[in-house]
């Protein structure tokens, strides 16, 4: 047993990190901290998907955290893209002042 | 308790903290720094689990390019300096007490379902070494070639996408 970390240590890690991620999605008001929570979530996943990996021995789970990687960057770009565009219109990046399509 | 596990210990409390400290912080700037330091420790739980390819893949992608894609959106549109607005009296509370349902259930469903007994061993040398890379690559280019090819596409509507929603329209506000 010398030098190994079970397979569970791992994921609470995960599972810990991901509500961390969700937690600030809720509670933030900042949209810049909001997504940065949201790359902590894909952070979290991608670490359980390479924990289960190198559990089976297989490495599919690592070309899947390389494509959610590279889906996260599009995303980033996407995002913040929309942030610099909402930020030129209303000049605030407050979640809560972005309800014009309120009725 | 032998040094490897000694190391996770410390390297979950490293990560789990820099997330509270991204929750926490009241300024944009540190918020960013504190997911620097949480995708660093990320990298190494990646490098113990025997993908260095992975490891080094987040060190440059996330920590790199989309760190310094924030920062340098951060320091375009002086939002640390948010004003406080007012704030929902039950929002965070109510958010806390959902964020412990989730914890609750992701562990629950975790444990109860999934029997994980498995330990993961130390990954010796011959897993940091070129060819466990190479297997990597072999699988990436001839299992999973045609996602491949779609995230180039997926890559390329984004990049066309963020210039599109960034351009100032000259003239074209009429």
């Amino acid at each position: 047993m010398e030098g190994t970390i079970p397979l569970s240590y791992y994921i609470t890690v995960s599972a810990i990190l991901f509500t961390m991620g969700a937690l600030g999605v809720l509670i933030r008001r900042n949209a810049l901290i909001v997504f940065m929570s949201i790359e902590l979530m894909l952070n979290a996943a991608n670490l359980a998907f390479v924990a289960f990996s190198s559990s089976y021995g297989v490495l599919d789970g690592q070309i899947f955290v390389f494509f959610v990687m590279t889906v996260a960057a599009a995303e980033v770009a996407v995002g913040l893209a929309l942030i610099v565009a909402i930020f030129r219109s209303k000049h605030s990046i407050d979640v809560d002042q972005m309800s014009s399509l309120k009725g | 308790m032998d040094s490897m596990l000694i190391l996770f210990i410390i390297l979950a409390l490293a990560s789990v903290l820099s997330a509270l400290g991204l929750l926490v912080s009241r300024s944009a700037v540190y918020a960013a720094l504190f997911l620097v330091l949480n995708f660093a420790c990320v990298a190494i739980f990646y490098l113990l689990l025997g993908a260095p390819f992975i490891a080094l893949t987040q060190i440059t992608v996330y920590a790199g390019a989309i760190m310094v894609l924030f920062l340098f959106v951060i320091m375009l549109l002086g939002a640390e300096k948010l004003p406080k607005g007012t704030s929902l009296p039950w929002q965070r509370p109510l958010a806390i007490g959902l964020a412990a349902i989730l914890l609750f259930e992701a562990g629950f469903l975790l444990f109860q379902r999934l029997q994980m007994t498995a330990t993961l061993a130390q990954p010796d040398a011959q897993v940091n070494s070129m060819e466990a890379i190479r297997s990597l690559g072999l699988t990436l280019f001839s299992q999973y070639l045609l996602p491949f090819e779609v995230t180039s596409i997926l890559l390329l509507v984004a990049m066309i996408g963020a210039i599109v929603l960034t351009k100032q329209e000259k003239g074209a506000s009429v």
